[in-house]
């Protein structure tokens, strides 16, 4: 084989496992939510029930950011969660942050709904209205135990 | 009775010896590849031209079994997704599939049998035909010429393959799920670009291939140099190779596997 053709093939190759690393990047992968494009806000939870580290944000539908970290604040004893948001949203001080169900069995996430406050949220905030997570569990029990009590009444 | 156990213990402690021995021979020969590594560097057309032999020629084995591995990732994961009224998650289903166990796994199964066993054999050969002794005589190290472009292609090569083996799989899930099967494209792609993370779950597959690169390589090196000079040695030396490469890619994978997705 002749050094030239063989330095072609060579260069083929490696050009194309490049461009599969490309295509797995842009197009299979979401790359623009990591980096330095994005902020961290913190939001105080009673309760996450079963929000994980990496599960959407949404605002609107939208994926505008990602949940990063889940702790447990011993101080208030509430789950403290680091939310990054891409850089390209902005929202104002008084955002609710809920946490959500996509359809019955799917995943949980952050919803955040936009509130009326003219200052935005800036990287290190706090958003302090949250909702917590619907624990299906409590709302049976709660469910049950109204029965219960009705029952007496009667 | 007493004969027949002495023998037998000694017959076991005689392979442990001999496997620890081994594993400490290919230890110090992994150091010793790596510190002459340097002609490699000097003169990189060495490399090149084993990427060429190792990296271009297993091609279009990489390219037509990921294409393969994907179709039917598309047929099987529709088929169980529907069930559950899930179907439109079959893009997330087959890329994270693909790119965090299938594509490294059987990418470095094929490169092993591939390109390990080729590279094993023709060692052994060389050493066979006394082509290695040849060279030491004329003052050249085959360790720094024969051995070390080969495994640093090795190494070089995997994690491409492994590249081309998740875009071409996904291309594939593509082909079934959307093309023949009919599912909203839209939906196939986003839900995927949702699922799949950039450093969770490609880069960890890239890292799993590296190390698959490597673990595969030295094994096939290690065996090729280290094989009896003989037809029989060489045939038994290349069969070892596809044996514990593919023994050690399974197991290494358990391991980084346990430590990279532990359902955080």
């Amino acid at each position: 084989m002749e050094r030239t053709t063989l330095d072609l093939w060579v260069g083929i190759f490696i050009a194309a496992g490049i461009a599969a690393i490309l295509v797995l990047a842009l197009k299979v992968g979401n790359f623009s939510f990591n980096g330095s494009n994005t902020y961290e806000v913190y939001a105080y939870f009673d309760n996450i029930g079963g929000l994980k580290p990496r599960a959407p944000i949404k605002s609107a539908g939208v994926v505008v950011g990602r949940v990063a970290k889940i702790a447990f604040d011993p101080k208030q004893y509430k789950a403290k969660v680091t939310l990054k948001i891409d850089k390209q949203y902005q929202f104002s001080k008084d955002t609710t942050a809920s946490i959500l169900t996509s359809g019955l069995l799917g995943e949980q996430y952050i919803g955040l709904d936009m509130g009326a406050d003219e200052e935005m949220l800036k990287a290190g905030d706090t958003i302090t209205l949250t909702q917590s997570a619907i624990v299906l569990e409590k709302l049976i029990g709660q469910f049950i135990f109204n029965k219960a009590g009705s029952g007496n009444h009667k | 009775m007493l004969d027949r156990t002495i023998i037998l213990l000694r017959s076991l402690g005689h392979t442990t010896i001999n496997a620890v021995w081994r594993l400490g021979y290919a230890g110090k020969f992994f150091f010793l590849t790596l510190k002459s590594s340097g002609t490699s560097l000097r003169r990189p057309h060495l490399v090149v031209r084993e990427v060429y032999f190792t990296g271009v020629r297993s091609l279009i084995i990489i390219i037509v079994s990921g294409l393969f591995v994907g179709m039917v990732l598309g047929l099987q994961g529709y088929e169980t997704l529907q069930r559950y009224g899930a179907s439109s998650s079959l893009g997330v289903m087959v890329a994270l599939a693909l790119v965090r166990e299938l594509g490294p796994v059987v990418s470095a199964l094929l490169f092993a049998s591939r390109a390990g066993s080729a590279i094993t054999a023709e060692i052994g050969l060389m050493k066979a035909t006394e082509q290695l002794s040849a060279m030491e005589m004329m003052a050249v190290d085959p360790v720094a010429r024969v051995v070390a472009p080969r495994f640093w292609s090795g190494v070089a090569s995997l994690p491409l393959l492994t590249a081309i083996f998740n875009a071409m799989g996904i291309y594939g899930g593509y082909l079934i799920g959307v093309v023949l099967i009919g599912l909203d494209e839209g939906s196939f792609w986003s839900q995927m670009q949702a699922g799949v993370d950039f450093r969770d779950d490609i880069m960890n597959g890239v890292i799993k291939s590296f190390v698959f690169g490597i673990a595969v390589t030295l094994i096939a090196v290690f065996e090729g140099y280290d094989s009896p000079p003989t037809a029989e040695g060489v045939s038994g030396a290349t069969t070892r190779t596809v044996v514990i490469s593919s023994l050690v890619i399974l197991i290494l994978d358990f391991i980084l596997t346990s430590f990279m997705f532990r359902g955080a």
